[in-house]
């Protein structure tokens, strides 16, 4: 079971702000992509299209990355702190 | 999330106060010559556009955790004395503070170059968004320069 977390305009987007998955060993964030899809169809085409960041454990990762059970996902628009 | 005075990191609901975060700053050292801070506050017009609140929304634990790299390289890679960087979350009227960056060296010059340097880098690392309220609706504001 692993975590996706949604923030910002994807939490809107998607009604919640996180889902759980089942995952199979040696899953890639890009396979976990289509398990968001059946979630949030608009956000997990959106991974696909690298049109968001992905962290893992809090650190920013490319979509081959294996995930594994207990990993925390997120979701990251685009940032826009400071000011 | 942090609010004690003690952390040099923090992000937080509550106003500070910029004189107490440097006061608290100038402690962590009498070798201290150079103090420049980077102080962020709610503007009224973003594009044209009339705001009239600003909300901001942060991933716990990964927000924090970026901070702390920043402030852990603009030390080292500045050879800063200290750094602090305080970050406000949620509602924010215009005019109040958002962030606060205190970058302590021995001269000025390390001490300017690393306040440009963090705020650039806490815009480009830290997973903190911000919703404008304007007169069309609200609005999440993607990357600003």
């Amino acid at each position: 079971m692993v975590t996706v977390k949604y923030f910002a305009n994807l939490k809107q987007m998607a009604g919640k702000d996180e889902d759980q998955f089942d995952i199979k060993e040696g899953t890639t964030l890009a396979q976990l992509s289509d398990l968001i899809k059946q979630s949030v169809p608009k956000i997990g085409d959106m991974v696909r299209e690298k049109k968001v960041m992905i962290s893992l454990n809090y650190d920013v990762v490319p979509l081959d990355t294996v995930v594994k059970d207990g990993d925390e996902i997120a979701l990251l628009p685009p940032f826009s702190g400071g000011i | 999330m942090s609010t004690a005075l003690e952390s040099k990191i923090r992000i937080q609901r509550e106003d500070f106060s910029v004189t107490d975060e440097i006061e608290f700053m100038k402690k962590s050292s009498r070798n201290i010559g150079g103090i420049t801070i980077f102080l962020g506050t709610g503007r009224e017009l973003n594009k044209g556009e009339s705001i009239s609140e600003l909300n901001f929304e942060h991933y716990p634990q990964m927000a924090e955790k970026k901070l702390g790299e920043i402030r852990e390289k603009g030390i080292k890679d500045f050879g800063l004395i200290d750094m602090s960087i305080i970050h406000r979350i949620g509602h924010i009227e215009i005019g109040e503070n958002i962030v606060l960056i205190i970058a302590c060296g021995e001269h000025r010059q390390e001490t300017f170059k690393a306040c440009e340097w963090a705020i650039a880098e806490l815009k480009r690392t830290t997973p903190i968004w911000k919703r404008e309220t304007t007169t069309k609706g609200e609005v999440w504001v993607q990357a600003t320069p």
